[in-house]
């Protein structure tokens, strides 16, 4: 009995204790430094009209939302976040991708072992690249949608014309990004996959040969084709559409936000 | 854009309400209705006009029309306020004209009915998103991602297929000459596409105001959809058509 009273009371003098690094924390300039006035981290959340400004308001957050919006936007059936699915792919895709990218090294002599050795050896080695695939899959088929939903909404005509041709841009980086990542792995499918690809551009007329040599680093495929690809796919090709999805996402909101409804 | 605030709006709803409930009855009610009602700003615009007061009105018309005084070297203070030097540090003011609030508050948009973004749309995101992940995570524990052998340049498979996407294209290609086929199809087909909204004139997003530009949509997305699954599903070894059924499945993710 006298033991129990004992526990309560060192519990009480821990929560007080514990009580009070917290509130120290809160008051320090630190805290303060990091959380900008008004934010819910600095001055505590309850549920209010105003509070739920601030949770946008003072966050970063704010460059991406407004802090309200219509109604019929929220309505998963208009748009059903297919927009944002795509965008939240492509976070889920750089996740994923840089913990390959430890594993990898582009060359026609050890890019497939590594994989092979990825697959075998790494701690959830098979599982990352399962989901680095499926989901460049399903990002290809986000972001494919998403461009069908906004045309049956008539969401490109004005003043949305503009972004929806950025839009028609993304979606074919998109469709690069995963046509370049095709070929990392150099097995038989990457390598004939790609070979039928890179025949057909070699078709454009006046250029076609150039870019065909261009983009294969030489007359035919091989481990120079491989360094290529694997820069496009790492680094060129986000660099240009982490650009193009900031222009797309500012324009949503300059133009007015999500399209009216039907 | 006016938005009235939703507490508000209902403020006034439900004394508009009481209004026409006590209608003819207490007159305390009414007035009470109709205060609450000029809360919100777009509802009764002119509502500012019994604010300015009739002496005040009267001097904002001008002096040419306003009834001549006796004599032009006295003015009399009522009608142009203090004399020079008379007001505060030496100023004097006077009233010019008054602007009605209607005349320059042109109020053009119907407030919308707006949410907060948290919770409403961020939770409906983040659910989005748990979901994708869930399934993705899923889907890649039960199917494995293909890995055939190794890239051999004097072992070609057949069929070689292009990733899925490129399938109609390559679908195409059995039908047309490589350029066309690989080059001018695809290239007209992105090329349309960016000028949708410059050659689609047609202001309303309405369904039935649109017929033939989602006719036409819905065709084009067709035809690439039927392509890419013949491509897929029904074409074996020399890319001859094949029944999955009977030939069997030649197709990689």
């Amino acid at each position: 009995m006298a033991e129990t009273n004992g526990d309560k009371a060192t519990g009480q003098a821990l929560k007080e204790k514990l009580g009070q690094v917290g509130e120290k924390v809160q008051d320090s300039q630190t805290w303060a430094a990091i959380f900008r006035p008004g934010s819910i981290f600095r001055k505590g959340y309850t549920d209010s009209p105003r509070n739920r400004s601030y949770v946008i308001m003072n966050s970063v957050l704010y460059h991406l939302h407004p802090v309200k919006v219509k109604r019929h936007a929220v309505k998963v059936s208009y748009t059903l976040c297919l927009g944002g699915l795509s965008f939240f792919l492509f976070i889920f895709l750089t996740v994923t991708g840089i913990f390959l990218m430890f594993f990898y090294r582009p060359t026609a002599a050890q890019a497939w072992d590594d994989i092979q050795t990825l697959q075998t050896a790494v701690g959830f080695g098979l599982l990352v690249r399962n989901m680095h695939r499926w989901g460049a899959h399903l990002m290809v088929l986000t972001v494919f949608l998403h461009m069908a939903r906004v045309f049956y909404h008539g969401a490109y005509k004005p003043p949305r014309e503009f972004n929806w041709v950025i839009g028609v841009i993304l979606l074919t980086l998109t469709l690069l990004l995963s046509f370049t990542g095709y070929l990392l792995p150099w097995d038989q499918l990457a390598l004939w996959a790609v070979t039928v690809g890179t025949n057909m551009m070699g078709y454009t007329p006046v250029f076609g040969e150039q870019v065909r040599f261009v983009l294969l680093g030489g007359v035919e495929i091989g481990t120079d084709t491989l360094l290529r690809w694997y820069t496009l796919h790492v680094l060129m090709l986000p660099f240009v559409l982490v650009i193009f999805l900031a222009i797309h996402f500012w324009r949503v909101r300059k133009d007015g936000g999500i399209s009216g409804p039907l | 854009m006016v938005e009235i605030p939703e507490h508000l709006r209902k403020r006034a709803e439900e004394a508009r309400a009481k209004a026409e409930a006590a209608k003819g009855g207490s007159t305390a009610d009414v007035v009470e209705a109709t205060e609450a009602v000029t809360d919100a700003p777009s509802e009764n615009p002119n509502s500012g006009d019994e604010k300015i007061p009739a002496h005040l009105l009267d001097r904002g018309v001008p002096a040419s029309k306003q009834p001549p005084t006796k004599d032009p070297s006295i003015i009399s203070p009522s009608q142009t306020g203090p004399q020079a030097g008379e007001g505060p540090d030496g100023h004097n003011q006077r009233l010019l004209t008054v602007v009605k609030a209607g005349s320059i508050q042109d109020v053009k948009t119907t407030p919308t009915d707006k949410v907060h973004v948290w919770p409403h749309l961020l939770i409906a995101e983040f659910l989005a998103a748990l979901a994708i992940t869930l399934f993705t995570t899923l889907f890649s524990i039960v199917v494995n991602a293909p890995l055939l052998e190794l890239a051999d340049f004097n072992r070609t498979p057949n069929p070689s297929k292009a990733p899925w996407y490129f399938l109609g294209l390559q679908e195409l290609l059995t039908m047309f000459h490589p350029m066309v086929a690989g080059v001018t199809i695809p290239g007209m087909g992105i090329f349309l596409l960016i000028m949708a909204p410059f050659i689609d004139k047609n202001p309303s997003n309405k369904p039935e105001h649109r017929k033939f530009a989602i006719s036409l949509m819905t065709v084009h997305l067709m035809f690439w959809a039927v392509l890419v699954m013949i491509g897929s599903f029904f074409r074996g070894p020399g890319f001859n058509f094949v029944f999955p059924w009977e030939g069997g499945l030649f197709f990689e993710l």
